[in-house]
């Protein structure tokens, strides 16, 4: 069976250069690169071409820090760690701001600063159009007391974008750290940290078609962390352990051929993900979650009223379709979605949401395969429903 | 956490092919008309259960035999996810040819019986077991319906979890019988919150009436006033509150439920305290009015109680 791949913000495929450019340092350049001899040293050009690539791709100065880690998760949990570790060495009570559609590295490592460790945490609402607003941020911050403001790029379900720039550029200017998780955007549409004056910004290879299990954590010149792992002197101490040299390597040249592909994602995966699009909504009863306009243009969260989320994902995988859910039945944790619950939306949809993400690798025949299915889908399951 | 749980995930792997083949091709999914009940000399009852915004809705359809109470016709709509229907179409199939009373007996334990491939292999995964809840709750619905009464009135009282069918007296008795202090303990010994989990704490699935972490906070607590009335303080140094509360608790417990079995009641009056000694008042109610042991046989039985169980400087009397 002919299998589609449109999960690719959960992962994406990793492009074969990329494997390409990985493979030799596990066989014949598998030196460690904190060794004096050759084995070791052999491989600092290919990771300092890596790093080269990081920097560049992201806008970041020679003179900011960006430590090679194991995934945005890791990422995350430094930063918040961090901030509360340095409150509690000053003696100080610790208040974080963060909003209310996080990934759960996020929100799950403040709850449990909240609920374990008594930081005061501000979860932002979204507006209408599910984006976290400047005017949410200005009446939670307290200068002076917040000390950290954390709000994600763009959203994993919705793709809806956040107007990261002022909310960055406003919490400068009171003076609090600014950190966003940008897992969802590096890749997708173009982040530089030029424009947006972030203090912390945190990625993951894995959804830029690099290997899973290496991220990145971007640390702006004049914040400082307490690092999660101590050992070694590896990432200028600020993040010990063996660096993953394949993974560094691989991470390196999947974040500059995703940005080499900025224009095609925006013009290629954005007209494949329209024509998506316009057939769903297309079909009677359905919905799309948030204006396609603020939107990455590779993400499509719809609403199939009457057919429960999981069982449309159940149809799909059977035709071979992968696509994924954050609604209730899908998981094992059975929480309702938090960006419906956020965006304030009919309770209703919050089991029926399916969300379609596509790549530069998606092709057209496979948006056509997906459409018939989607379309077959919503008519059997439709003839079973008890509420449509 | 054990090797087993650090992956996850598979969550269809773990479905029989029963619930597969019955979600990608239900043979009972439908709607009878009054009209092909009437056909079938039968009385059409529909029964809805549950709502998209809870992730889970089925409408039950089932044509009663008008003459002997047969479900000789029945199918099913649902909104909810692959178990959900899968466990639809196979409660929909047990019904058929039962009364409405043997239908009643059916359960979600039933249902997903049915549907394993073998029989010691379940059927689906433990945090899918809600999903077969459904299907039982429908069937009362529409016993209900068909009956004219409340569904309440067919529901076994007070069901902590669904999933396991375990009653909140059965998880009071399991803590005091065999001295349980977790709620690990409790799910070995009874199956209850081993399934969806909505049970073992609020936040879960489902919002509960009552949850084992509570169940098993107050259970506890009530073995340790009792334990500490036992081992400490005499009755005769007990304030009179207390006295009170140990007689009434006595009734509650030993007397009552047994006069009760025989259409009697019994009411304390007053209980006074006359130097050493404490004089329970009572009347007795219903069948116990009148019946000639009342005074005799009866009486003593619950004075003897009461010195046996309370204190023997208790004695009663008749009003």
């Amino acid at each position: 069976m002919e299998r589609i791949y449109l999960d690719s913000n959960a992962t994406t495929v990793v492009d074969p250069l990329v494997k390409q450019a990985m493979d030799p340092f596990f066989c014949q350049m598998y030196g460690n690169p904190n060794s004096l001899h050759r084995f070791g040293t052999e491989t600092h050009p290919a990771m300092s071409i890596a790093l080269d690539r990081i920097y560049d791709s992201l806008g970041a100065a020679d003179e900011d820090d960006i430590i090679i880690n194991g995934c945005a998760t890791e990422g995350n949990n430094t930063i918040f760690k961090s901030v509360f570790m340095d409150s509690l060495a000053k003696g100080k009570p610790c208040h974080i701001i963060t909003s209310q559609i996080e990934h759960p590295s996020v929100l799950h490592t403040c709850q449990y600063l909240e609920k374990e460790q008594g930081v005061q945490v501000t979860y932002l609402p979204v507006n209408s159009d599910g984006i976290v607003t400047l005017d949410a941020l200005k009446e939670a911050l307290v200068p002076g007391k917040t000390s950290l403001v954390s709000v994600m790029w763009a959203n994993n379900e919705t793709g809806l974008i956040n107007p990261v720039k002022e909310l960055a550029e406003y919490t400068k200017s009171q003076g609090v750290l600014f950190h966003t998780d940008a897992v969802q955007a590096v890749g997708k549409i173009p982040v530089s940290l030029k424009e947006v004056p972030a203090d912390f910004l945190t990625f993951s290879a894995h959804k830029f078609h690099g290997p899973k299990g290496v991220g990145g954590l971007y640390i702006r010149q004049g914040a400082s962390i307490t690092p999660l792992l101590h050992g070694g002197e590896q990432m200028g101490k600020l993040r010990a352990g063996t660096v993953n040299v394949p993974y560094m390597v691989g991470m390196g040249l999947a974040i500059e051929l995703a940005v080499q592909h900025t224009e095609f994602y925006d013009t290629e995966v954005r007209r494949l993900r329209d024509k998506l699009e316009d057939a769903i909504l297309a079909l009677p009863d359905t919905m799309i979650i948030g204006d396609r306009k603020f939107r990455t243009p590779n993400t499509i969260l719809a609403s199939f009223k009457g057919i429960e989320g999981e069982a449309f994902l159940w149809d799909l995988n059977q035709k071979g379709i992968a696509a994924s859910t954050g609604s209730a039945c899908s998981s094992e944790e059975l929480e309702a979605d938090a960006t419906f619950q956020a965006m304030d939306m009919d309770n209703n949809l919050s089991h029926t949401g399916v969300r379609f993400s596509l790549s530069r690798f998606t092709t057209e025949e496979e948006i056509d395969g997906a459409i018939d299915t989607i379309q077959k889908t919503v008519h059997r399951l439709r003839a079973i429903s008890s509420t449509y | 956490m054990a090797k087993n749980d650090l992956l996850g995930g598979s969550l269809w792997d773990n479905y029989s092919a029963k619930v597969a083949d019955r979600m990608d091709n239900p043979v009972y999914q439908g709607e009878i008309t009054e009209a092909e009940a009437e056909a079938m000399n039968a009385k059409l009852i529909v029964a809805d259960w549950g709502a998209e915004s809870c992730g889970d809705a089925v409408r039950l359809y089932w044509a009663v035999d008008k003459d002997n109470d047969k479900i000789v016709k029945a199918s099913f709509k649902s909104f909810g996810c692959g178990t959900a229907i899968a466990s639809s179409d196979m409660m929909v199939e047990l019904c058929l040819g039962k009364t409405v009373d043997e239908a009643i007996q059916i359960t979600n334990l039933d249902v997903e019986k049915a549907l394993r491939d073998n029989p010691d292999t379940p059927a689906v995964p433990p945090q899918k077991m809600h999903c077969s809840v459904m299907a039982y709750d429908v069937i009362k619905q529409a016993a209900a319906i068909f009956k004219g009464v409340e569904k309440g009135i067919l529901d076994d009282d007070e069901m902590v979890c669904e999933c396991a069918r375990v009653t909140l007296k059965t998880i009071q008795e399991v803590i005091r019988i065999n001295d349980l202090t977790s709620v690990e303990q409790i799910t070995d010994y009874t199956k209850a919150g081993a399934f969806c989990k909505s049970c073992i704490k609020p936040g879960g699935h489902e919002k509960k009436k009552f949850y084992l972490e509570d169940i098993l906070k107050e259970t506890r607590a009530q073995m340790e006033i009792e334990a500490a009335q036992k081992r400490e303080v005499p009755f005769a140094e007990r304030s009179t509150f207390q006295k009170m509360r140990m007689i009434e608790n006595f009734f509650e417990a030993e007397i009552k439920p047994l006069l009760h079995k025989d259409g009697g009641d019994v009411e304390i009056l007053d209980i006074k305290e006359n130097g050493a000694d404490t004089v329970v008042s009572i009347s007795y109610k219903g069948a116990c009015m009148g019946c000639s042991s009342a005074l005799t046989g009866t009486l003593s039985f619950i004075e003897q109680g009461l010195k046996d169980k309370v204190d023997a400087s208790i004695s009663v009397s008749v009003e």
